[in-house]
């Protein structure tokens, strides 16, 4: 039996029953939606093509191939995660906009035209921004709305993109795209800011940490992959991926090193992780577009278990900082041993998924002979380790002793971040399922003596590192902060421009109002009411003083003829009205 | 963060009644310590391994000998941290504000 269900379908329509439903059911359906999603996607008619006409364009809202499969699978397995994880929601508006959003996910991932990509492009911007809102705090409205600008901004680049492209091809196809003109850039502009390129990237970290504790899980799960899956499909093998990669693998660890909050640190590592996804992207071989489709996957379930983890910590505790944190080991054993897996696959220790996808990127950028690349990724492989491997686990859940004493994370959080730490496990000792699924076929063995070897020489020896600069104290305090990273041009920029804005136009504004209507009309006013009596006593006073009127005299009639201006009491309508009489005649006589 | 499980979790000094942890005791901690020492040593000396047993080069033969250094993994991922770290705290002197910088 083949089924022709659209996924995304089945979880932006299936979404809108939870408002509806009562506690227990509403819990249920939230759970069944991906369950059912990866079911129907395992029996989907593979070759079904949904044709649609929008505005008299035909569309193709369904392509099914091994990348998009993958995607596919990956989505479903992140929404079952997240949503187990937050099955105690009672907010029908975050739980329906984080169902709708792992579906515009899906819908990226089978689009098969530019257009379609756009459509579900926008819904995965919309659908994602409630998640940061539901925390409701201020921040994070205000954080929203910039994560909303920043992704509104791509929706349009790419919009922009895809109708110069359609204009100079004739048509909307979405496949690998040469670098050759303002299209394709516009479209790689578009995917870089989901992306988290360099210069892009604040809204990752600006964002991420301000989402509710559940939200924070769906957002690491989609966006960005949406956005991997997107360039391993319109870009590969494009050699300024490698640079771009290579930067994001290297700048936000040293961000991460002496940032305080934890959910921050994560969201740093997650940019260097998608480095290693980019680089394997940029490199286009067979080797590299396997290991970065293939950490994408366990990215999501390790990151996604590390965001689960410091998540519960927020939950129960209401602190995330470092500087607040510590020996939750105590009161929390369950949630630090799964932190530690997920610290463990970040890091990519033999066992753990990074392990079997990570070296895959490495390897190929040394079958390309990209020395400094290679060189670079050992740097951000050591570097993982150090401030996602042992930072968070560390200042969350042993360093000092904060005296904090609480109790185990919820149920439904232990299972499903037992489930990605199965999943961590399961993919790290047994890739074969995983490499099954790739794009191309793998050859590739990551279990070799060489292997094992130098990357636990690599990972221990960071480790010692981390314990040389603790002990020498050289290793820099968790402090109350907040870091400048470019987000800073556009928020105290903007803020700047707010202020200019503000003195030059209401500057403008004062000035016009005092000359206008302080000064002018007022002058206006008052030559109005006195100039025809001044004129008047011009031309009187000669008269007067021929008559012999003299001082108080004088003034009595300069006075009266005076008040008889200001108040418009000269006897003019009966002279007016006899005027026009003898007018009147004078044109009967003529006529 | 419900207010239910506020008001459950407690905020001071752990009481003297309550059990004693793993890593309170800390001859625990110097016995972790000690793991990682011994795993160091037994790892870099490990490369002595690859003198009788052939290591599986990263790079074609010739492109990038330093990889086949004795303890070239090892000796790079320590200065890597140590550097990473040294450079990271001299960023916050450029970088670090105050907590509520971008509400002041």
């Amino acid at each position: 039996m083949n089924s022709e269900l659209h996924p995304a379908a089945l979880l932006i329509i299936g979404s809108l029953l939870l408002p509806i439903l009562p506690g227990r059911l509403k819990q249920l359906w939230l759970v069944a939606l991906p369950v059912l999603g990866f079911l129907n996607l395992l029996i989907i008619d593979r070759d079904c093509t949904w044709q649609v006409t929008l505005l008299g364009y035909e569309l193709n809202v369904f392509r099914c191939d091994r990348l998009s499969l993958l995607f596919g699978y990956l989505f479903h397995v992140a929404a079952l995660i997240g949503s187990i994880y937050a099955i105690h929601i009672k907010d029908n508006v975050q739980l329906t906009t984080a169902a709708m959003y792992a579906g515009s996910a899906l819908g990226v991932a089978f689009a098969g035209d530019l257009l379609t990509l756009f459509l579900f492009w926008e819904l995965l911007a919309i659908t994602s921004v409630f998640q940061i809102w539901a925390r409701g705090t201020d921040r994070a409205a205000e954080s929203g709305m910039r994560y909303l600008l920043l992704h509104v901004t791509s929706g349009l680049l790419l919009l922009a993109g895809a109708a110069i492209r359609y204009h100079k091809t004739g048509s909307f196809a979405f496949e690998a795209m040469e670098l050759d003109g303002l299209s394709s850039w516009m479209i790689l502009a578009a995917f870089g800011i989901k992306c988290a390129f360099p210069l892009m990237h604040t809204w990752l970290v600006d964002s991420y940490p301000e989402a509710t504790p559940t939200g924070t899980v769906f957002l690491s799960s989609f966006t960005t992959k949406a956005a991997v899956y997107a360039l391993a499909r319109g870009f590969p093998g494009a050699d300024i991926l490698i640079v771009v990669g290579t930067i994001m693998t290297m700048f936000p660890i040293f961000f991460a090193v002496i940032e305080n909050d934890l959910r921050r640190v994560l969201g740093y590592s997650m940019i260097n992780q998608i480095g290693f996804m980019v680089v394997g992207i940029g490199i286009g071989t067979s080797m590299g577009i396997n290991g970065a489709v293939a950490h994408a996957f366990n990215d999501v379930i390790f990151k996604g278990l590390l965001f689960m983890s410091m998540g519960a910590v927020l939950h129960r505790t209401g602190k995330i900082n470092g500087s607040d944190l510590g020996g939750l080991y105590k009161s929390m054993p369950w949630t630090a041993g799964c932190c530690m897996v997920g610290a463990a696959s970040i890091s990519a220790f033999p066992l753990f998924s990074g392990f079997v996808s990570k070296s895959m990127v490495m390897v190929a950028a040394a079958e390309g002979g990209h020395i400094a690349v290679w060189l670079c990724l050992l740097f951000a492989s050591a570097g993982v380790f150090h401030h996602a491997g042992i930072k968070i686990p560390f200042f969350a859940f042993f360093a000092h002793d904060s005296g904090i004493r609480t109790r185990e994370a919820p149920t439904n959080m232990l299972i499903a971040m037992t489930l990605a730490a199965c999943l961590c496990i399961f993919n790290g000792s047994f890739p074969a399922l995983l490499y099954s699924l790739l794009p191309y076929p793998v050859e590739f063995i990551p279990y070799t003596l060489t292997h094992v070897i130098t990357q636990n020489q690599i990972l221990f020896f960071s480790a010692l590192a981390f314990a040389f600069l603790k002990a020498t104290s050289l290793y820099p305090p968790e402090l109350r902060s907040t870091n400048l990273d470019i987000d800073w041009f556009y928020r105290k920029g903007g803020r700047l421009l707010y202020a200019g804005a503000d003195r030059c136009l209401n500057g403008l504004n004062a000035l016009t109002h005092s000359i206008f209507v302080g000064g002018l009309a007022s002058a206006l006013s008052r030559s109005s009411r006195n100039l025809p009596g001044h004129l008047i006593n011009g031309i009187m006073r000669p008269y007067w003083l021929l008559r012999g009127y003299q001082g108080r005299d004088l003034e009595v009639c300069r006075r009266r003829i005076l008040a008889q201006s200001q108040s418009g009491g000269f006897p003019i309508g009966i002279t007016a009205l006899l005027a026009v009489v003898g007018f009147g005649l004078l044109l009967a006589v003529a006529v | 963060m419900t207010e239910e499980s506020l008001k459950r979790s407690t905020h001071g000094e752990p009481s003297e009644k309550e059990e004693t942890h793993v890593f309170d005791n800390p001859r625990n901690v110097r016995r972790v310590i000690i793991a990682l020492f011994t795993c160091c040593a037994v790892l870099f000396l490990s490369d002595a391994i690859f003198l009788v047993y052939h290591k599986h080069p990263s790079f074609e033969e010739g492109v990038f000998p330093a990889e086949h250094w004795f303890g070239f993994y090892g000796v790079y991922g320590f200065v890597a941290c140590v550097l990473l770290v040294l450079i990271a705290k001299q960023m916050r002197k450029v970088l670090m504000r105050a907590e509520n910088y971008y509400e002041q």
